[in-house]
């Protein structure tokens, strides 16, 4: 239990372990952890910010969709009403070119009717004229003018 | 008597040193041991601490060598979680900037419960081995050896009378040791003895705290290890674990003594 010279070569072991450790020890792990430190927050700000962009990308994403569906709808919806405008317009065309055609027919066929009664006419005119005339020329006897007016209804 | 001489021969240190009968040799009883004085030294003690202080040093330097910022894996994590550790208590407990702090609060942890938990070793164990290798006496556990404790808790006190001087300056110093508690010319003998007291308590206690917990650990031991061997199982296991706490817990308080005492050093007033 007496103190000697152990006391001074525990204060030199003391010193040296000490000095070692602060020189050769402590540095490179405390380095190495305040490296790995930095690397794990480095990595944390990463995922977040990967995180905030994945966010973000989907938003705009969703936005896109979005604006596009809208469209679409409108492209088609204008679509629609151009196609019924057109068939509407179709219709409307078709109807008006059958009404023109029936009215240039019925036109054409009372053209056709008149110049068949006008040609009709001069006909018998003509007819009656031509039998006068025979009527004139020969004598009038009543078979003779029977067949002559046989022959006139006949050919009216 | 049997059980005396089996305690004092467990709490005898070797001592190599110059004995007035036979010169340069070995103690063989403790009154040749006391009659060497100053000039001798505990060999064993000094053998396991810087034996253990070497496994300390060799266990950490390996792992500083290829430290990286890799995911740690075995011994790397008990060895960042000590680093870390003695760091963390640094920077909670010392107010200032000073590289010297940190590495000396892991050093002083790690070697004072290495050579704590020697206690954790049977008692005979050693002693027997050197007992076989023709050795008289061995005491494996260096704190419970006061030249162990002053030693270190010494070098403690120079480095706060170092700092107390580097930061302070002499005037500085002096005038913190004048003028308190009492902030008065008056009183400045009477503050002197109060401070000078307070300054020398500090490594006393230091030193002392530490030995007197893993001596007495040490011969509560022995005392059980006397016990008739079917019922040392009563005393030895509770007394074993209380030691789990205490031995880890010396070692932390001396260290967080140090950084307290070494942060008031810095500290201006």
């Amino acid at each position: 239990m007496n103190i000697n010279l152990t006391l001074i070569g525990q204060i030199i072991t003391f010193v040296i372990f000490v000095w070692f450790c602060m020189k050769y020890v402590w540095p490179p792990i405390s380095g190495a952890l305040a490296e790995r430190e930095k690397k794990i927050s480095e990595g944390l700000n990463a995922a977040d910010r990967a995180r905030e962009e994945l966010e973000r990308a989907k938003a705009e994403a969703e936005q896109i969709l979005r604006e596009t569906r809208e469209e679409a709808s409108h492209i088609v919806e204008q679509a629609r009403s151009r196609s019924n405008k057109m068939v509407e317009e179709a219709r409307e065309n078709a109807r008006a070119e059958g009404q023109r055609m029936i009215d240039n027919a019925h036109s054409e066929i009372e053209q056709e009717l008149q110049s068949a009664k006008a040609a009709l006419r001069a006909q018998v005119s003509s007819l009656a004229v031509r039998g006068a005339e025979r009527i004139l020329e020969s004598s009038v006897d009543e078979k003779q003018h029977a067949d002559l007016l046989d022959k006139l209804t006949a050919e009216l | 008597m049997a059980s005396g001489s089996y305690i004092s021969h467990h709490l005898q240190n070797l001592v190599f040193g110059l004995s007035p009968e036979h010169g340069w040799s070995f103690a063989h009883t403790a009154e040749e041991a006391a009659a060497m004085g100053f000039w001798s030294i505990n060999v064993d003690s000094m053998f396991w601490s810087i034996l253990l202080g070497l496994v300390f040093l060799v266990l950490f330097r390996r792992v500083a060598k290829k430290a990286d910022t890799g995911v740690p894996s075995g011994i790397q994590n008990v060895v960042e979680m000590a680093v870390e550790f003695a760091s963390g208590i640094a920077r909670d407990s010392f107010n200032g900037k000073n590289p010297l702090i940190a590495p000396l609060a892991l050093t002083i942890f790690v070697w004072v419960l290495l050579m704590n938990s020697m206690e954790f070793l049977p008692m005979d164990l050693i002693p027997s081995i050197a007992g076989l290798l023709g050795i008289e006496h061995m005491k494996a556990v260096p704190t419970s050896d006061v030249n162990i404790t002053f030693g270190l808790s010494i070098s403690v006190f120079f480095l706060i009378l170092f700092y107390s001087l580097k930061v302070k300056g002499i005037g500085g110093f002096a005038k913190e040791l004048s003028f308190q508690p009492f902030n008065t010319p008056f009183l400045i003998p009477f503050n002197l003895v109060l401070e000078l007291v307070n300054l020398i308590v500090k490594p006393v206690s230091l030193a002392l705290r530490l030995f007197g917990n893993i001596f007495a650990g040490d011969v509560i031991f022995l005392l059980i290890a006397m016990l008739p061997f079917w019922i040392q199982w009563a005393l030895g296991v509770p007394w074993a674990i209380f030691h789990l706490l205490i031995i880890p817990l010396q070692a932390f308080i001396f260290m967080m003594l140090t950084i307290v005492y070494l942060s008031q050093a810095h500290e201006h007033h």
